[in-house]
C-alpha cells in the first residue's frame, strides 16, 4: 500500500495537477481586438474604464483632449503587446501635445518585441484621461486545459506581463478555478482581493468587477480576458487601465458583434487572402517552399521534414478535407500571390479527402495560371489509382515522390535549382 | 485483445443521415463493424443505409443494446450530443466533430465528471481495432492486426504512420486518435493506461504535437507507470510560437509547448523518439526487434 502511494505521489507529486498551476495558455484559437473595442465591452459589463474615445487624426485627438480636459494618454490601436516601450504610448498634458502625439502614431508602423521587424500598422489612437494610480494590480481569465476549467489569475504584481512574475514571484499571484455549473461566486472574489491586499470597500468593488469579467467571458466566448493593469486609483477606486480579449474562432458562429470587430489591417495579407478563398488552416513561415497538405498534424510534420531535408516552408497550409478541387485550385493562387516561392511540394494521404478530387484540382490549377515552379507531388490513400492515373494522362509537368521523405528531398533539391 | 473496441462493439451513429455521416457509416459497415443504429432527431423510425435509426439515444440504446457511439454532429450542436449520449450511459463516445466552442467543451467536461462514459476526441480521426471493429473515418485498408498500439493527435499523420508500419509488416492492436482540439476528452495518459493493461499490446506509438501538456504528462506516466517500450514523434518543430497551426490546440503560448520540450520529457523517460516522422514505422519496428 505505501509503496502504491509512494508511486502514485511520484507520479502527481512532481508534476501532478496542482504542482504545475501557473500555465498562460490559453485555449482555442484566437480573434484579437483593439484595446478601445475591449475596453467598450468591459463598460458594456459595468467594469469601470477611463473616459475617451478612439480617433483616426491627429485634429481628432486634439478635440477629443479637449473634450477631456486636463492630462490625457495617446496610445496607438495595434495588436501587439509592448507598445509603452515602443513609442506607442505618450502621456501629454495639453490638447495640443496630444495632436502632436498623434501625428506621429498615425500612419505609421508599430515595431515592438512581439511584432517582428515589419511591425504593424497604426491607422488610430486612443485618447483617455490620464489617471493618477497608486497600486497597479493584473486580473485575467482563461480556460486551463489540465482541470478543464476556467479560471480566474489575480495578482498584484500588475503593470508587468504575468509570464514573468509566474517565473520571478508565483506566490504573488492567486487563481481560483470557475464551475461553469454554479458560476463566479463572491468567496472566490474575496480570496483573489484579499490575495491582492485589497481593502474595505474595495473587496466588494473587486468580487463585482471579477463576477461582471467572468460574466462577459463567458457571455462572448473569450479564450483570455485580461485587464493589466487594473489600477486603484489615488482615491481608491478600481479602473481598467488595459485590457486584452481574445476570442475563440470556433465560437465566433454565434456572436456577430464580435466578429464584426476585426481588423483585417492588423493581420497578415497572405492570411486574409487565404480566408478570403475559403482556405481557413494558413499560416506564412519564413522559406521559399510553397506546401498544400491535408491535415494539421501532417502538415506540420512535412514542413518538419523540408527543415530536416536543408529547406525551408513557405506556408502551412492545411487544405482540410472539403471534396471540391476549387480548394486546390485556389491553393496554387496563394502560391503565384507569394513572390518567394521557389517550389511546392503536395503531399496528400487519403481519408477522408479523395485523391482524385485533389488530382484532379491540381490539374484545373495548370490548365488556369502559368506555374513558374517546379510542383512535387505525393499522393497516397483513398483513390490513389485514380488519382494517379488522372495526373499522368493530364500530361502536366510535376515530380512524383513515392512516400513523403522522398517528397520533401526532392522539393528542396527543387527549389536550389538542382531538379526542373 | 485491444483496447476500447473489438468484435463485441454495438456501434451506434449520431448523425447518421447526414452526408458525413452516411459515407463513413458504410464504410465503417463495409469493415465489418456492427453498426445497430443511428440517431437523428425528426427521423426515428426509418431506416438508413439498413441501419434502424431513432429520435433519442436513449430510445436506440434500450432497443439494439448499442455500447459506443460514433458522432458526426455539426459543431454548434455536438456539445449537446456529447451530453445526450452520457445521460443515456453510453460506455464509449467517439466524437470526430471539429470545431466545437471551448466553452461547449467545458460544460461537457463538468458534465463527464464522475460519469462512467468515456470520450474519444472531438476533432479527432477515431478508434479503430484491425480485424475487429472500426468507429471512426481512418482508411481501413492500411491497418494489419498486430501488438503495436497507435495514440496520437494528429489525423492524416497517423495514416502515415500506420502504413508505414503496416508497410513493414508490424501490425496493430489498437489506433487511438484522441484528436487535435484543446480539451480533448481522453489524453495520452488516459490511453497510455489502458495499453500498458492490455494483454496483445506490446509496444505503444505517441504522435504529439506543439501546444498543451500533454506530452509532459505522457512522459511522467511512462517513466513510472509503463513497462512497455514507447515510440514517439512530436510534429510542429519548425512551427512559429503564437499561431495556431490548424489544430486548435496546435499553437505554442509558453516553453512547454514545444516541440523540442516535449520530446526531451518523452526520452528523458525512456521512450525513442522517431528522427523524423517518414522513420516511425522502422524506428518501432526496430524497438520490437530488441525486446
Amino acid at each position: 500500500m505505501v509503496a502504491v502511494l509512494k508511486t502514485v505521489f511520484a507520479f502527481f507529486g512532481e508534476r501532478g495537477f496542482e504542482s504545475h498551476p501557473l500555465r498562460f495558455e490559453e485555449q482555442g484559437g484566437k480573434l484579437k481586438i483593439h484595446e478601445y473595442q475591449a475596453k467598450a465591452l468591459l463598460g458594456q459589463y459595468g467594469i469601470p474604464v477611463p473616459k475617451g474615445n478612439v480617433v483616426h487624426t491627429p485634429a481628432e485627438a486634439k478635440k477629443m483632449a479637449t473634450e477631456i480636459g486636463g492630462k490625457v494618454v495617446v496610445k496607438a490601436q495595434a495588436y501587439a503587446g509592448g507598445r509603452g516601450k515602443a513609442g506607442g504610448i505618450k502621456t501629454v498634458n495639453s490638447p495640443e501635445d496630444a495632436e502632436k502625439a498623434a501625428r506621429q502614431m498615425i500612419g505609421t508602423k508599430l515595431v515592438t518585441h512581439q511584432t517582428g521587424p515589419e511591425g504593424v500598422p497604426v491607422s488610430k489612437v486612443l485618447v483617455e484621461e490620464a489617471s493618477d494610480a497608486a497600486r497597479e494590480l493584473y486580473l485575467s481569465i482563461l480556460v486551463d486545459a489540465v482541470s478543464h476549467l476556467p479560471v480566474m489569475m489575480a495578482s498584484e504584481a500588475g503593470g508587468m506581463e504575468i509570464e514573468e512574475v509566474a517565473q520571478s514571484a508565483p506566490e504573488r499571484i492567486f487563481k481560483s478555478h470557475i464551475d461553469p455549473a454554479i458560476g463566479f461566486q463572491p468567496f472566490q472574489g474575496r480570496k483573489l482581493a484579499y490575495g491582492m491586499h485589497l481593502d474595505g470597500g474595495q473587496v466588494g468593488e473587486a468580487t463585482r468587477l471579477m463576477t461582471n469579467l467572468y460574466k462577459l467571458f463567458m457571455d462572448k466566448d473569450c479564450s483570455l480576458a485580461e485587464i493589466n493593469p487594473l489600477v486603484v486609483t489615488a482615491d481608491g477606486k478600481l479602473l481598467a487601465l488595459d485590457a486584452k480579449l481574445n476570442f475563440d474562432d470556433n465560437a465566433l458562429y454565434r456572436h456577430k458583434d464580435i466578429q464584426e470587430l476585426r481588423d483585417k489591417e492588423q493581420e497578415e495579407p497572405l492570411e486574409i487572402q487565404a480566408r478570403d478563398w475559403g482556405i481557413n488552416n494558413y499560416v506564412k513561415m519564413d522559406g521559399d517552399i510553397g506546401c498544400m497538405v491535408n491535415g494539421a498534424g501532417l502538415a506540420m510534420a512535412v514542413n518538419d521534414l523540408i527543415q530536416y531535408c536543408g529547406g525551408r516552408a513557405a506556408n502551412f497550409l492545411d487544405i482540410g478535407t472539403l471534396n471540391n478541387t476549387e480548394r486546390v485550385v485556389n491553393s496554387f493562387k496563394m502560391f503565384i500571390a507569394d513572390p518567394r516561392i521557389k517550389a511546392v511540394l503536395v503531399n496528400i494521404f487519403g481519408g477522408m479527402a479523395r485523391v482524385d478530387v485533389i488530382a484532379k484540382g491540381v490539374v484545373e490549377a495548370y490548365q488556369q495560371m502559368d506555374i513558374p515552379f517546379p510542383i512535387v507531388v505525393r499522393l497516397a490513400g483513398t483513390n490513389l489509382e485514380e488519382g494517379e492515373r488522372i495526373l499522368a494522362e493530364s500530361g502536366i509537368d510535376f515530380i512524383p515522390a513515392k512516400d513523403f521523405y522522398d517528397g520533401a528531398r526532392k522539393v528542396v533539391e527543387a527549389a536550389k535549382g538542382v531538379v526542373k | 485483445m485491444s483496447i476500447l473496441v473489438d468484435e463485441s462493439t454495438r456501434l451506434l451513429v449520431q448523425g447518421i443521415t447526414g452526408s458525413e455521416g452516411s459515407f463513413h457509416t458504410q464504410r465503417c459497415i463495409e469493415y465489418g463493424t456492427k453498426v445497430v443504429a443511428g440517431v437523428t432527431p425528426g427521423k426515428g423510425g426509418s431506416k438508413h443505409l439498413r441501419v434502424p435509426v431513432f429520435n433519442t439515444i436513449e430510445k436506440a440504446m434500450a432497443e439494439t443494446g448499442a455500447n459506443a457511439s460514433l458522432m458526426f454532429v455539426p459543431p454548434a450542436f455536438a456539445a449537446d450530443g456529447i451530453l445526450e449520449a452520457t445521460e443515456a450511459g453510453m460506455p464509449l463516445i467517439v466524437c470526430i466533430t471539429e470545431g466545437i466552442p471551448v466553452l461547449d467543451m467545458v460544460k461537457v467536461h463538468r458534465y463527464l465528471k464522475g460519469k462512467p462514459t468515456r470520450l474519444i476526441g472531438p476533432n479527432c480521426p477515431g478508434v479503430m481495432s484491425p480485424g475487429k471493429c472500426k468507429a471512426g473515418i481512418m482508411v481501413g485498408e492500411i491497418h494489419l492486426p498486430g501488438n503495436v498500439g497507435v495514440v496520437s493527435r494528429s489525423g492524416t499523420l497517423t495514416y502515415d504512420v500506420v502504413s508505414q508500419l503496416t508497410g513493414l509488416g508490424v501490425g496493430q492492436s489498437t489506433c487511438v486518435g484522441i484528436g487535435g482540439d484543446a480539451l480533448p476528452g481522453s489524453t495520452f495518459v488516459d490511453i497510455l493506461k489502458l495499453f500498458q493493461a492490455d494483454q496483445d499490446t506490446k509496444a505503444v506509438v505517441i504522435i504529439g504535437e506543439i501546444g498543451g501538456t500533454m506530452e509532459q504528462e505522457a512522459a511522467e506516466f511512462i517513466n513510472h507507470k509503463m513497462t512497455k517500450p514507447v515510440v514517439a514523434f512530436i510534429a510542429g518543430s519548425t512551427a512559429p510560437p503564437g499561431k495556431r497551426m490548424g489544430h486548435a490546440g496546435a499553437i505554442i503560448t509558453g516553453s512547454a509547448g514545444k516541440a523540442s520540450e516535449k520530446m526531451k520529457a518523452l526520452s528523458q523517460a525512456g521512450a525513442t523518439i522517431a528522427p523524423t516522422p517518414a522513420e516511425v514505422g522502422l524506428t518501432t519496428k526496430e524497438v520490437l526487434e530488441n525486446l
